[in-house]
């Protein structure tokens, strides 16, 4: 702002002349300015209506040259120092955020892939195992029923054979004291009927009758 | 007549003064005089400034209304400044930010009845694209030397051509803060005057009876559509004021075509 040290104010109610000069070579205020009086801008102040079109009015220059650098520079300092790197700060972290959920998102949904994958082949090895094991138990069981089937068997034949030659003897033993008895009765029958008859006699008589 | 006087809102007064810097008693030197005008940039600043720095004084990771839109502005620019100057560009990203904050809200500030618009003014139009263009100088110049004046000369030209294209070229340059500052400055002066003439037609119309209301309609409507319009190009001015600033940026950061 190299014109504004030395600008002063012009007089407000200018010379056309000084309108002239104003416009056409802001720095050449600086020349004009000794001789201007002071007062009568603070004594007309706004309310004067100058001849000059208010915003080619070199004698406002200076002020606004002034207040613009002031404010300009202020806003830039508040904007480059606080603001906007807050605001950068502000959409970074969220950036950075939203990038560190989808990455921690990803990686759980790996985690629950795996987790699944686990489950699918614990639970197969499981179905495997428990079908063995069922397999196993049957066979074992099968085997068992097997066993004690022909144990049972076993005994079974054992007390028929028993039982067949107990009665083979009996049925011996019976059939061995049967021509006894025949020779007995018939020595009591024909004792009775027609007198004695020796035991040999009957007995020879009967073996011939079982035998004949 | 300063109720009608279209001219008479330009006017700059001072409000309270700081006394004279330099120069003897009689006068002279330089008088620091607090003038609406500096009214209104304080304002101005102290708006953007005070809205951007309470709005994101939460940092919320989830943003509230108000911190949205400080967020919508800075990545608005941000985008602006990166699509036409590149990465290299973001240097000058806070000062694009604040020009753009600083004439748009000054800009609407100005919409407001009895407030005073800053950019009516010549000289700030001016020193603000004579700001901009010494910067493009300045640092064109530091960071490609005499590459800088690659800018006038566009590649791929046969060399008969290139007389012709250069002083045009240089012109275009030279012309670039006047029309940079013009554009603003007539813009919001002509749109301002416009507005209170056909405001003043409603008041001194209105004045002259029956048949003076019926006829202000007219400019009444006009008055209503134009206060739209003036929306329309004072933020539209703050935008075009700031894309040709990150263009011309661009031609300091690139200097070829």
């Amino acid at each position: 702002m190299a014109g504004e040290t030395g600008t002063t104010i012009i007089v407000a109610q200018a010379e056309v002349h000084a309108e002239g000069e104003g416009q056409v070579v802001i720095e050449g205020a600086d020349e004009h300015a000794v001789d201007e009086t002071h007062a009568s801008t603070e004594a007309h102040g706004g309310e004067e209506h100058s001849d000059v079109f208010p915003p080619f009015d070199t004698s406002t220059f200076g002020p606004q040259l002034f207040w613009l650098a002031l404010t300009f520079g202020v806003l830039y300092l508040l904007m480059s120092r606080i603001a906007l790197p807050r605001i950068g700060e502000i959409l970074e972290v969220r950036r950075d955020r939203i990038e560190g959920d989808l990455a921690e998102a990803e990686r759980l949904r790996h985690q629950t892939d795996e987790a699944i994958e686990a489950y699918e082949s614990e639970l197969a090895a499981a179905r495997q195992k428990a079908h063995g094991l069922a397999e196993e138990t049957r066979e074992q069981i099968k085997a068992d029923v097997a066993a004690k089937r022909a144990e049972v068997e076993g005994e079974l034949g054992e007390k028929v054979a028993a039982a067949e030659s107990r009665i083979q003897q009996t049925k011996d033993a019976a059939l061995a004291s049967v021509d006894e008895i025949a020779a007995e009765t018939a020595v009591a029958l024909v004792g009775q009927i027609s007198g004695s008859v020796t035991d040999k006699a009957a007995r020879d008589a009967v073996a011939k009758v079982v035998k004949g | 007549m300063a109720g009608t006087d279209p001219i008479h809102q330009f006017n700059i007064y001072e409000l309270f003064s700081f006394g004279s810097v330099g120069g003897t008693e009689e006068g002279g030197g330089f008088e620091l005089a607090f003038t609406n005008s500096a009214l209104f940039m304080v304002l101005a600043v102290g708006l953007i400034a005070s809205y951007l720095i309470l709005s994101t004084r939460g940092r919320g990771l989830v943003p509230s209304r108000l911190q949205l839109v400080s967020e919508m502005s800075y990545e608005f620019i941000a985008n602006m400044v990166r699509n036409s100057a590149g990465t290299e560009g973001m240097k000058f990203f806070p000062f694009v930010f604040s020009l753009f904050s600083f004439i748009l809200i000054v800009n609407m500030l100005g919409m407001f009845p009895y407030f005073f618009t800053v950019t009516t003014h010549f000289i700030i139009c001016a020193a603000l694209a004579l700001l901009v263009i010494g910067i493009v100088i300045v640092y064109g110049v530091m960071r490609n030397g005499f590459g800088f004046l690659k800018l006038f000369v566009p590649s791929g030209i046969p060399l008969p051509v290139l007389f012709i294209v250069v002083p045009i070229e240089v012109l275009s340059f030279l012309s670039r803060p006047l029309s940079l500052s013009l554009r603003l400055f007539g813009n919001m002066l002509a749109g301002h005057i416009v507005l209170k003439v056909f405001a003043g037609f409603v008041v001194s119309l209105s004045s002259l009876g029956f048949f003076g209301i019926v006829g202000a309609i007219l400019p009444l409507g006009m008055t209503i559509a134009l206060t739209g319009l003036e929306f329309l190009v004072a933020g539209l001015q703050a935008f075009v004021f700031t894309i040709l600033t990150c263009v011309y940026l661009n031609d300091a950061i690139h200097p070829g075509h």
